[in-house]
């Protein structure tokens, strides 16, 4: 257990201090660019500029590529079928909230 | 040591086939993938399947657990037997299983050891620097709008001295950046994995969720409440006690108003920039008719006020 006097660790909210490169995301991932590429290509991940020298990525693009490489990785999902159930994923997420909302 | 059926975790027969195993391993990573499912206990069904199909979609794994039998009667603790592993080979990594996380129980690290277990693959992004890890932690909701100080509890795979994956419990102690939202991440910079020998630690990434809260439900920034008020209340307006995240507050219920009328408190959601605001939802409480006395109120209101609830419906 940390003492109480102890200095807390303290980081930002990466949605929203944040701009990630390609290669930030492929460090954060542990995967190569070249996969982080292949997640935008199939519109798994969407880019701030699409025509900016170098590819930007909002800090919320961190969750989606993990939830994303998971599918992937545990599942044995293709990058198709992984876009497909990332935009499911949102929307059953809305529907929930809506759901709950309407239920009180 | 508890046993582990790992044909009964997948839902198999014991002579199951390669190929219904590995449907089997699908349909159910797929119902208990943490990421995807919202059934109770889904994050640690999801990794006793991966575990149970990580034994057995191995042929040597396979056929050397087989031999322990079906273990213990209900109840009896399990001890690997003396002779256990001889003249099986394990090789090759495992799935990697779990989030990331190698995490095994204490069943599947007593038979297999570690050396059964899986590390996905760091594929040379920069030797120098620890690989980047991420967890995901509960938070209540009070964390969010007030910031604060929260200690987290956790496993974190390490790789000892011989090589072998092991788990460990690691304690954090970690200032939330107040205005947080669920699915978002904070950042803790170099509290990754360390490389081999000299170098620079990753970051670790630790998502957030939050715990349901007795009072308010979260919509983006914005915070609901049903407040309960009295029908006369409504009718003709009135000065309640409200809570709200920063305290009690006086709050005017307008003259008419109804059951699902919002007020809006603004500014008193989530913070930010633009902070979210704080909506009550009304919603009318009946007094119980339990007396002479609250029967002969209810019967006067009848009678003073000619009233059809159903009029909207044509009846």
């Amino acid at each position: 257990m940390p003492l109480p006097d102890a200095e807390p660790l303290s980081g930002e909210i990466v949605e929203e201090t944040i701009v990630l490169s390609v290669t930030d995301l492929s460090r954060m991932m542990s995967v190569e660019e070249r996969h982080i590429v292949e997640l935008v290509e199939e519109g798994v991940l969407s880019v701030l500029q699409i025509d900016a020298s170098e590819w930007r990525f909002s800090g919320a693009a961190l969750r989606r590529a993990r939830i994303a490489l998971s599918l992937e990785r545990d599942l044995g999902v293709n990058l198709p079928g992984v876009a497909l159930a990332l935009d499911l994923l949102e929307e059953l997420e809305r529907l929930r909230r809506e759901r709950e909302t309407a239920r009180r | 040591m508890e046993f582990k059926d790992y044909y009964k975790v997948m839902g198999v027969p014991r002579d199951a086939t390669e190929a219904q195993i590995k449907q089997a391993y699908r349909k159910l990573a797929r119902k208990y993938h943490p990421d995807v499912s919202k059934e109770k206990d889904a994050e640690a069904r999801f990794k006793e399947v991966g575990e149970a199909y990580e034994v057995l979609k191995s042929p040597e794994k396979r056929a050397a657990y087989d031999q322990l039998g079906s273990g213990p009667r209900p109840g009896e603790q399990f001890r690997p037997p003396p002779d256990w592993g001889a003249g099986f080979e394990f090789s090759g990594p495992g799935p990697g299983a779990g989030s990331g996380f190698a995490d095994h129980s204490d069943f599947f690290e007593a038979l297999f050891g570690a050396a059964g277990a899986a590390r996905r693959g760091r594929r040379g992004i920069d030797p120098g620097r620890g690989e980047d890890t991420h967890a995901k932690v509960m938070l209540d909701l009070d964390a969010a709008l007030k910031g604060g100080s929260r200690t987290f509890t956790l496993r974190i795979p390490e790789i000892d001295a011989t090589g072998h994956i092991i788990s460990k419990e690691r304690t954090l102690y970690v200032q939330i950046p107040k205005g947080i939202l669920p699915g978002q991440s904070i950042r803790l910079a170099g509290q990754g994995g360390r490389p081999p020998g000299e170098g620079t630690p990753g970051d670790l990434y630790i998502e957030v969720e939050f715990e349901p809260h007795p009072l308010y439900r979260l919509d983006g920034r914005d915070l609901y409440l049903e407040l309960p008020v009295a029908p006369w209340e409504a009718a003709l307006g009135a000065t309640v006690k409200t809570p709200t995240p920063t305290g009690t507050v006086d709050l005017k219920i307008p003259a008419g108003a109804h059951a699902g009328s919002k007020l809006r408190l603004k500014a008193r959601g989530i913070p930010c920039s633009t902070p979210g605001d704080f909506y009550v939802v009304l919603q009318i409480a009946l007094p119980a008719a339990d007396d002479e006395r609250a029967k002969a109120a209810y019967r006067a209101m009848a009678t003073a006020m000619p009233f059809n609830p159903r009029a909207s419906l044509g009846v």
